[in-house]
């Protein structure tokens, strides 16, 4: 197995690349967002994958989640019992 | 070194890719029966679809020396129509005798609904009275959390032996519980929707090896063959040995599959010669 360095040594460029096609999905929302004119106004608000995805941002931020931060996202993007009734 | 794909979509894919996977190092693929991208209308379709996956795909691989074996089903997808997936199921019978036929496969589910649960429960106990292996798909992303608990409480209501059955396409968030349930699991390497070649590694380190299944599915959607073997490569570049990557993509397929017997490939192990110190020819 790796040493944490090697961790990485290894894959730091590539979370690299793979935070920035988040930073710049969000940066492209945000821009498309704006365009819109008049009675188009988007209501972020109601998007519920957005705030899913912030959610998911939230637990990558965290130093130590006390759990795997790939089963707590993954829980958080599966669906529940009373969502699927 | 040798690799076995234990679930690939060959009807899927062109010849060419049978040529380079054998050039490196597939010595055997098993084909499950699935989805075809449309729901088909007729019980002789998928008749016609076993026949193409027991016939002529094993000829396609055998053009480069790589054995090809096939598992039949009905697919959750087209589970939802009872009557015609009742027609097809009776039909199994006759191509579990044919000489490359190793089990009931993708059965499982995929969006969980009562006529998907009723199928894979039939197709299940058909599997157990014909002494079949069983190998079971579970659904997609935001969906599999809850089919993989609702496949393992309907396993848990029928005669199986968890040794015979493989459970396919589990990541983090669903592993556990299907090892611990004591069935095989199978990674699936697929670009965007299912596992990295990376994650699947992290989860071999995290759980160990034993009972796990890798495999690139590699069918008609983007996928790709190879996401085996840049599963392997990862897997080599963190150190593991040459033996445990032929345990893991060899010989886990060979243990499993080999539980039927027309699975000829058998496990393998790496062997050290010493070599004599060379001596200069004289003439």
């Amino acid at each position: 197995m790796l040493t944490p360095r090697e961790v990485l040594d290894q894959a730091f460029l590539d979370v690299r690349s793979m935070l920035l096609e988040i930073a710049a999905t969000l940066d492209r929302y945000d821009d498309a967002k704006g365009r819109l004119v008049g009675g188009e106004r988007y209501q972020a608000g109601e998007d519920k994958r957005l705030q899913t995805i912030y959610q998911a941002l939230q637990i990558l931020g965290q130093r130590q989640p006390g759990r795997y931060r790939t089963e707590l996202i993954l829980e958080l993007f599966s669906s529940t019992e009373e969502e699927k009734a | 070194m040798q690799i076995i794909q234990p679930h690939f979509h060959g009807i899927a894919r062109t010849t060419q890719d049978y040529q380079r996977m054998a050039m490196s190092g597939v010595v055997a693929v098993a084909e499950p029966a699935f989805w075809a991208g449309f729901d088909r209308l007729y019980p002789e379709t998928f008749i016609d679809y076993f026949r193409q996956i027991t016939e002529f795909e094993p000829i396609r691989a055998s053009w480069f020396g790589i054995k090809h074996y096939a598992w039949v089903a009905v697919n959750p997808k087209e589970a939802e129509n009872l009557k015609l997936a009742r027609e097809v199921i009776s039909q199994l019978p006759e191509f579990f005798r044919r000489p490359t036929v190793i089990g009931v496969g993708e059965t499982g589910l995929h969006k969980s609904t009562p006529n998907e649960c009723t199928i894979f429960e039939e197709q299940v106990e058909l599997a157990i009275q014909h002494d079949q292996l069983l190998l079971v798909h579970t659904p997609h992303l935001e969906d599999k959390l809850r089919g993989t608990k609702r496949i393992l409480e309907i396993l848990r209501g029928l005669p199986v032996n968890p040794d015979r059955v493989w459970i396919d396409h589990v990541e983090e968030h669903t592993i556990r519980m299907v090892k611990d349930a004591g069935y095989w699991v199978g990674f699936t390497l697929y670009p965007v929707t299912k596992c990295s070649p990376r994650r699947a590694v992290d989860m071999v380190e995290r759980y160990g090896w034993e009972r796990t299944l890798i495999n690139s599915s590699a069918d008609w959607g983007p996928s790709d063959p190879f996401t085996l073997h840049e599963c392997i490569l990862e897997f080599r570049r963190r150190g593991h040995s040459l033996q445990e990557a032929i345990e893991l993509f060899h010989n886990n397929p060979a243990r499993f599959l080999g539980q039927n017997p027309k699975f000829e490939i058998r496990p393998i192990s790496v062997q050290v010669h010493s070599v004599e110190p060379a001596v200069a020819w004289t003439g």
